[in-house]
This record gives structure tokens, sequence and C-alpha cells, in this order.
């Protein structure tokens, strides 16, 4: 057991993978001299050589196609996209080639690559280096999409998602970085698709995930100093969705509320919530709100940024409301 | 635009409850559609609209009362829009969604630029409480009332907007534990069952609507009304003999004792018609109409079908008429129309052996006939011959409000008279 930041628990297990399999490779824009712009792979190049730490130029679509050819052929490539918003150049290669691959040729070769990249406001980045899309990739069968929110469950879930043998999306987090929690010597690969019960709590269940699982865990501390007990569900995996954790969750709990780091309009709390009322209705004593990011793109001025993400007050007013609408 | 009212369905009928609603607002309706469900005291009638247009607005949301003639919709017409609603509820407006945070914050409001803000982070769910066709409550807490047999409508809501949440049925369980608050109409103590833990030797049968509603009419008769019986035995030998004779002569139609009885009813009621009323509050109604009604037991209730100016029917169209309603009635196919206007009921449980009983009177009306089986007494005549006769005993219940005892006795003697002079049923 030791107690590493978010970044370390990437860096080693991205080293132990590469030592155990030496088909893992990683590929991206600055990640080897420079070592990363995030320092994820610091060290790697010295240890592994340029032919498993490859630098790329500035071309998302091109090295995420490589690394797709690299993966049809028996290679597991870990891509870095240096945030989540150039993923976007690379849309095509990751929607319509990764996803489809498998599917498309009768399951003749799989993709088993993984797309590290984060996300996250809050870095006064303004709006195109802002953002949180992996809604995107979270709509799209054929891809995983993990977002841990932990160091250990950095570890672990980067861990499965390279021996995994479809492509997944890797959702890290720029304000999560530098967080620091216990990482158990020896951990095993995560089981992929499974939400977590982080706090356990009997008057409302929070739903969130990445950055928004550490602003829960705000607002449920707050919470419980007005006696509000407020239960926490990690999601961890976008897709697959484990719906029964959250489903469980809110049938014990009668209410919730979706914390999510992108817009509220047809955003990841949506589904959530028709989750939700397809699943618990019957034990619904409130309707599920959502908090989300202000519908506009993200302002560069701090103060502006704060005011639009969403916050531990902003979470603790939305539960507040929920219980007293159940007379609680 | 134009408003629905709540129709006349039955003539005992003053107020309906909303059973179910076909469309919602902004669904087009078509004349002669059906529009919603109302139950009535009678019977569960689907009701139609009238004209074409959109549905605009539920006024009165399933499960709740209205009573005739109070409006329970609005029926827009083509192109007209719905009519400027209330505020929403105070507590509508915290519930915002999405950003709690910025009205704390102005400067979160980049106002040029943020042209989807507003709309997106209403609060949707709750504005279109308005226009909702349920009463408010929450689904738990419509779960909860289920389990536990309880009537939402007798619950009020503390929740946004008076919508009802677990803790209104918690406490409705707390502060009644032994009777199931039924319908304010129905403070049955028959109803009283425990409401909330289940006893696994008991099995939970839910009542049917016409079981619900013959409980609600008798609780209602039985504590409104103050009956008194009169009882009195008819020789019905010449009835008897009067009956085969008609029977042979309608051959292959027949007439059942039954339908000599409320033939004779009839005949009593347009002779004498002090039972033949109601009353109220201020006045005595007297139906100048007889219409003599049949108790018909069902399996899970009891309806009475009406034949309608009985005085002036033949015994055999009464029987004809009486056996066609009856069949229809244990089909359940009976129109309210069928079931009401009566001005006096015959129950006959002739058939299953009973010697003599007393029947709780079918309200409006002020006396109902409890006739009970034929059989051989052996009876001893004026000069001390003891001889075997056919007779049967009836027991009138009358409604000590509407009439008193000797005229209610002069009624049932009159009848008796009737009844053993059966010619005289027919004259």
């Amino acid at each position: 057991m030791a107690t590493m930041t978010y970044r370390q628990a990437l860096r080693d297990t991205l080293r132990d993978e590469m030592l155990r399999d030496e088909n893992v490779f990683v590929m991206g824009e600055e990640i080897g001299v420079f070592e990363g712009s995030y320092k994820i792979t610091e060290g790697l190049l010295k240890e592994f050589g340029p032919k498993r730490v490859r630098d790329t130029p500035i071309a998302e679509e091109g090295f995420v196609g490589a690394a797709i050819g690299a993966a049809m052929l028996g290679l597991r490539p870990v891509v870095e996209i240096m945030t989540i918003n150039f993923s976007l150049l690379a849309l095509d290669q990751i929607v319509n080639h990764a996803a489809k691959i498998y599917g498309m040729f009768g399951g003749q070769c799989s993709v088993p690559m993984v797309i590290r990249t984060p996300g996250g406001g809050g870095q006064q980045l303004g709006a195109t280096h802002s953002q949180n899309v992996e809604l995107f990739y979270s709509f799209i069968p054929g891809l995983k999409v993990l977002a841990p929110s932990t160091p250990a469950e950095a570890s672990s879930m980067l861990r499965a998602a390279i021996r995994d043998d479809d492509p997944v999306l890797f959702l890290e987090n720029l304000a999560l970085y530098n967080t620091r929690g216990e990482v158990p010597d020896d951990l095993e690969p995560a089981e992929i698709g499974r939400a977590a019960v982080t706090r356990p709590g009997t008057d409302v269940t929070i739903i969130a995930y990445s950055r928004m699982a550490h602003v829960a865990a705000e607002a449920a501390d707050k919470l419980a100093t007005d006696g509000i007990s407020a239960e926490i569900v990690d999601l961890r995996s976008l897709r697959p969705l484990d719906r029964e954790t959250v489903v469980e969750s809110v049938r014990r709990t009668g209410c919730a509320v979706v914390a999510e780091d992108d817009w509220l309009t047809y955003g990841i709390g949506a589904e959530i919530a028709a989750t939700i009322q397809e699943g618990a209705f019957d034990h619904l004593d409130a309707p599920v709100r959502r908090v989300a990011m202000a519908e506009v793109p993200l302002p560069y001025s701090k103060p502006l940024e704060l005011a639009a993400l969403p916050s531990a007050e902003s979470l603790v007013t939305a539960v507040r409301d929920t219980v007293r609408a159940t007379g609680r | 635009m134009s408003e629905i009212l709540m129709p006349r369905l039955s003539d005992t009928m003053e107020e309906g409850v909303i059973s179910a609603w076909h469309k919602k607002p902004g669904d087009k309706v078509s004349a002669g559609e059906a529009l919603v469900d109302i139950e009535t005291d009678k019977a569960l009638m689907e009701y139609e609209a009238y004209e074409d247009g959109v549905l605009g607005e539920i006024l009165v949301a399933e499960g709740q009362t209205a009573s005739i003639g109070a409006p329970i919709a609005i029926l827009l017409g083509e192109g007209e829009s719905a009519p400027p609603k209330a505020p929403a509820a105070p507590e509508a407006a915290p519930a915002a969604n999405g950003q709690a945070a910025a009205p704390q914050q102005p400067a979160a409001a980049p106002a040029p630029a943020a042209t989807a803000t507003v709309p997106a982070q209403g609060a949707p769910a709750e504005a279109s409480n308005d226009t909702r066709s349920r009463p408010p409550s929450s689904p738990l807490a419509r779960r909860l009332a289920r389990e536990n047999d309880l009537d939402l409508t007798t619950i009020t809501g503390s929740g946004p907007g008076g919508r009802i949440v677990r803790a209104d049925i918690e406490a409705a369980l707390k502060n009644a534990p032994a009777p199931a608050p039924a319908a304010p109409q129905a403070p049955s103590p028959a109803t009283t069952a425990p409401a909330a833990a289940e006893d696994p030797d008991v099995e939970r049968v839910p009542l049917s609507r016409i079981r619900k509603v013959t409980a609600r009419r008798l609780t209602e008769s039985m504590q409104s009304t103050p009956h008194f019986y009169l009882t009195r035995v008819v020789d019905v030998g010449a009835l008897l003999a009067f009956r085969k004779t008609l029977n042979e002569a309608l051959n292959p139609a027949k007439v059942s004792v039954n339908d000599l009885i409320v033939k004779a009813c009839a005949t009593a009621l347009r002779a004498n018609p002090v039972l033949n009323v109601s009353f109220t509050e201020d006045s005595l109604l007297v139906h100048k109409r007889v219409n003599v009604g049949v108790a018909v037991a069902l399996e899970d209730g009891l309806v009475v079908p009406v034949i309608r100016d009985a005085d002036r029917k033949t015994v055999s169209q009464i029987g004809a008429e009486t056996r066609e309603l009856a069949g229809r009635a244990r089909e359940q196919r009976l129109t309210p129309q069928e079931m009401s206007g009566g001005t006096f009921t015959v129950s006959n449980l002739g058939m299953f052996g009973i010697d003599s009983f007393t029947a709780v009177i079918n309200p409006p009306e002020a006396g109902i006939l409890a006739v009970g089986a034929t059989r051989k007494d052996v009876v001893v005549g004026d000069d001390g011959e003891f001889t075997a006769r056919d007779r049967l005993t009836l027991t009138l219940s009358v409604d000590h409000r509407a009439c008193d005892g000797a005229t209610g006795a002069k009624f049932l003697g009159e009848l008796a008279e009737l009844l053993e002079n059966p010619l005289r049923i027919i004259a």
C-alpha cells in the first residue's frame, strides 16, 4: 500500500503494463522527450526506448488511425490525446473505425487500444480546451468509456483497459492529477462496467463520476452536518453503464441528484435520470434532479469559469431541495 | 374555448369521480371519442366528447370528485391556446436545475451569449405540474398507498405543490393504524381492516368497483336512514294457482312468483303511494311513476335493475324484462339508467330457502320488500280446523322519516290482500 497522486498511479501502471507485456506501447504528442504535457509518461522513453514510446506529430487523426492499425495486428497501443478536446480531430477514426471494426468485419480482429485523455474545466484554458465531451464516446456502441476518480481506480482501471480487447476511451481529469490516495500493491485489474457505492447513505443518492465524484463527497460532508445522509454512486464506467447499482441505490433512498461536469441538456445526467425512472419509478419520492455546467462555452475569466462549473454548493442546494421535496 | 362539465349520468347522481382521463392536455379530441371515465354512485361510465377540439387543460384530476355541472376540463377550438395559468408555486423557483449557484453570482450569466441558458436551466418538470392529470403524488407514495390500501384522496400532500410524498403516507399509516381511511362518504366500520401489517393467514382481496359502490351505498343507507321493519305472513295458495293458470296460458313464456309480487307491489304503490316517495331534508318527494327495482345478487356485489312503470306493465312483460335485466346484470352490462330511478325495491331470497329477512333500503327510496320462501304451514282456520296452506313471509323495511308504522302496516296489508286475491293484481 502506498499513497500517491493520480498522476503517479497512472504512470506506474503504464510502466507495469509495459513491463508485463511487450506488445504494450505508448504514443502521442510530447509524451517522449518532453515526458508528457501532464508528465504521465515520465521516464518511460528512457526506460523503454523510442520504439515503445513514440512521439507523434500534431495529427490526432493520423496517430489514432495508426494505433488502430497496430491494435488490429496484435499490439496494445496506449494513445495519449493531450486533452479530450483534441480527440474531436480523431472522431472519425474513433467512432467509424475503432468502434466498428470488430463488428463490421465479423469479429475477424478486435481493436485492443486505449485512448488516455484528460477532460475538465477550471484551469482557465478557455472554452475550446475545457470541455467534457466523454458523452460523445459514451454514446457509441463498440467503445468502452472509463472515468476513474481516485488513484487506486486510475491504476486498476487502466490495467483493465490495457488488457481489454475492445477500444477503451480512458477519461482522466486535469483537476484530479494531483489528488492523492492510497493504492494497494499488486492491484488487480478492475472489472469494467461496475459502478461503486463510495459512500453509503440513506436519504438521497448522488450519482457522479470523475471530478464530480469528489465534488459529491465534499457536498455529502456538508449535507451530513445538516443531518442529510447522502449515498454516493461513482459511475466509474460510462459505457458499459452499471444501471443496476444506480437503480438499487435509488430504490433504497427514494430520490436522486445527478452531478455532471458537462452540459445538462442531453447529458449523461439525462441518461441516468432515464435509467432511474425506468428501474426505480415506484420508489421515487421526488423528481430526479441534475446539477451540471451552465449552458455556455466555458468562460476564460476565473470568476466566470467558477460560476459556470457545477460546485459543491450548487450540489448541496439541489440535494437539500430534493430531500425537502420528500417532506424530510 | 369551452368548458367540459361534469355530466349527470344517473338521476341519483350528485357528483362524479374522475376515474381515468383518456386524453391528456394537448391531445386532439373528436366528437364521439371517449374522453374520460366517470364513476357515479351506480356505475363506471365512459363519457364522450360532444365537440371536436384540443383538450386544453384538465381541471379535475383522476381520483378527484366534482359535482354535477362543475367544469372538469377545458376544450380548445382549432388554433386556440390555453388560458394563462397562475404562476408556478413558489416552491418551483428554487427547483431550477443545473447551476443553482448562478443566481448568487450574477456574473455567471454572460447575457448576450447565453441564449440557451434560461430554457435549459428552467425546471420543465415543475412547470408542467399544472397540466398533469394525476393527483400530485410521488410514485413511491402511490406505491405505498397501493400496498397499504390507502386512498390518496384522503391524504394531504406536504411536498411541493401539495405533492403527496412518502412522509405523508407514513404519517397517515401512523395516525390511523386501525380503520383504513376510506372515502369520506363511507366511514364504514365494516371496512376496518388492519392497514399496515400483512397477516400471513389472511389473503387480501382488493374490492371490485361494484363491491365498493355496494358497500358505500349500504353503509350510507343504514347510517342515514332510520329503518323499521314490518313482517306479515301471506297465504299464497291462490297466487300459486293463479301463476299455474297464467303459465299454462302463456306457454312457453313463464312468470315467477316474484314477478307477481313485483306487479303486486306496483299495483299497491299506485293505489296507495305512501311508500312511493323519497325523503329529503326539506320535503317529501312523491313519485308519480312507479318504478320497481329487483335486487340481483352478483358474485361480488349487488345491483338493482329497475322495472320502469311496473304498474302499467303486464306480469309477463315484467317477467321478461326482469330476466333480461338480471342476465345483463350478471354480465355487468347494465347501464346506469337501467339501475337508477327506482322508487321501491323487491328483494327475494325465497329461492335460497330463507323464511324471512330484513333488507336494507336502497336510497333514495323509502321502502324495500324482503320476500321469503313459500312453505307449507299448518293453519288453524276460523272454525278451528287445521289445514296445510302455502304461505310466505314478507318483511317490509321502511324509512321512518318518510312513513310511520301504521301507514306502513296499512300498505303491507293492502299488498297482502292483493297477493291473496291475485286476480286483483292484474285488475
